[in-house]
């Protein structure tokens, strides 16, 4: 009797292997959020286009929004998810020093599109375009600009925060060898993150 | 089946700075789009073109979707294969609104209503 209740206990503490992702859970569990954050932005996006297409004065938005600096942004995003995939590497060989140094360029990279963005949107309040209004047509081109670059905001903040705190949680080497699911599953978020980016540049800037 | 989780887990590492550069140069591409190619539906789908392959190259390298299990990659289509749906149901509702949009002059209603 006794037996089978130490068996039961060690099999509580150990549970089953996930069928999808052997690495961890949480990786499965970040991939399933994912999924469903994409959703979100893909209502956003055709939302987007719903109104663009019925809107007959639909302003040229690269005349209104410029694109030198969201594709200065995009590049930056692009290195930022090149540092984040090597901070893994540097994790999964064991190599402390690079992980720090990896994990901190990525959260730089992040922090300064947060900067850019702040800078564009002040720009383009000063020139008059509002969630309400805009000097060039259609009122809903600032709506939706800003509540997708926004949400996308969001994220990256978000983002920022999350690798902030991986970092100092693994300043130690607690995120080394077999044990750098968080790193994995942190990065997974972050190039999420570029990824959604690079659509909404193309859909928002450049079409 | 710890031997094939190791396995999974041990591919080879994808030249990262390689993948960096491609998207760097899709980005390039992708600016130098609009004011090269006039025609909008041929600029548009360039456009598309491009953003998809370089969402591709993030997923399937970046985020290591290639080397993961079939599984994974059914969860990571189905917001894909939602939002396709999505767009063709609000496909019926925007042709509607093209045809039924007919703009109003209130100041000649007005002008008849004062005399």
């Amino acid at each position: 009797m006794s037996e089978a209740v130490v068996d039961s206990h060690a099999h509580a503490q150990q549970p089953a292997e996930s069928p999808v992702t052997p690495e961890s859970w949480g990786k499965l569990g970040m991939w399933v959020f994912l999924a469903g954050d994409a959703m979100s932005f893909g209502g956003l996006l055709a939302g987007y286009g719903a109104i663009r297409a019925s809107s007959p004065d639909w302003p040229n938005p690269l005349e209104a929004l410029g694109i030198q600096l969201t594709a200065f942004m995009t590049f930056l995003l692009i290195v930022s998810s090149f540092t984040m995939v090597k901070a893994l590497s540097a994790a999964k060989h064991n190599d402390l020093r690079n992980f720090r140094k990896f994990l901190l360029l990525t959260i730089i990279g992040g922090t300064i599109f947060l900067g850019l963005q702040a800078y564009e949107w002040t720009h383009l309040t000063h020139v008059g375009m509002t969630m309400s209004d805009n000097p060039w047509g259609a009122p809903l081109f600032g709506t939706t600009f800003y509540i997708l670059t926004g949400f996308h905001g969001c994220h990256v903040f978000g983002g920022v925060v999350y690798l902030t705190c991986v970092l100092f949680a693994g300043m130690n080497g607690r995120f080394l060898g077999e044990n750098s699911s968080p790193v994995e599953i942190v990065g997974l978020y972050w190039h999420f993150v570029d990824l959604v980016w690079i659509l909404v540049f193309t859909f928002v800037y450049l079409l | 089946m710890a031997n094939e989780s190791a396995a999974h887990a041990d591919h080879v590492e994808p030249n990262y700075f390689a993948i960096m550069v491609v998207l760097t140069i899709l980005t390039i591409l992708e600016v130098m789009v609009p004011p090269l190619v006039s025609a909008k539906l041929t600029a548009g789908s360039l456009l598309v073109i491009l953003a998809v392959a370089k969402a591709l190259l993030v997923a399937l390298y970046f985020m290591h979707l290639r080397f993961e299990r079939p599984t994974l990659g059914v969860i990571a289509l189905t917001p894909m294969i939602i939002c396709v749906f999505l767009i063709i149901m609000l496909l019926p509702d925007l042709t509607s609104t093209t045809r039924t949009y007919t703009p109003v002059e209130p100041t000649a209603v007005s002008e008849t209503a004062d005399h």
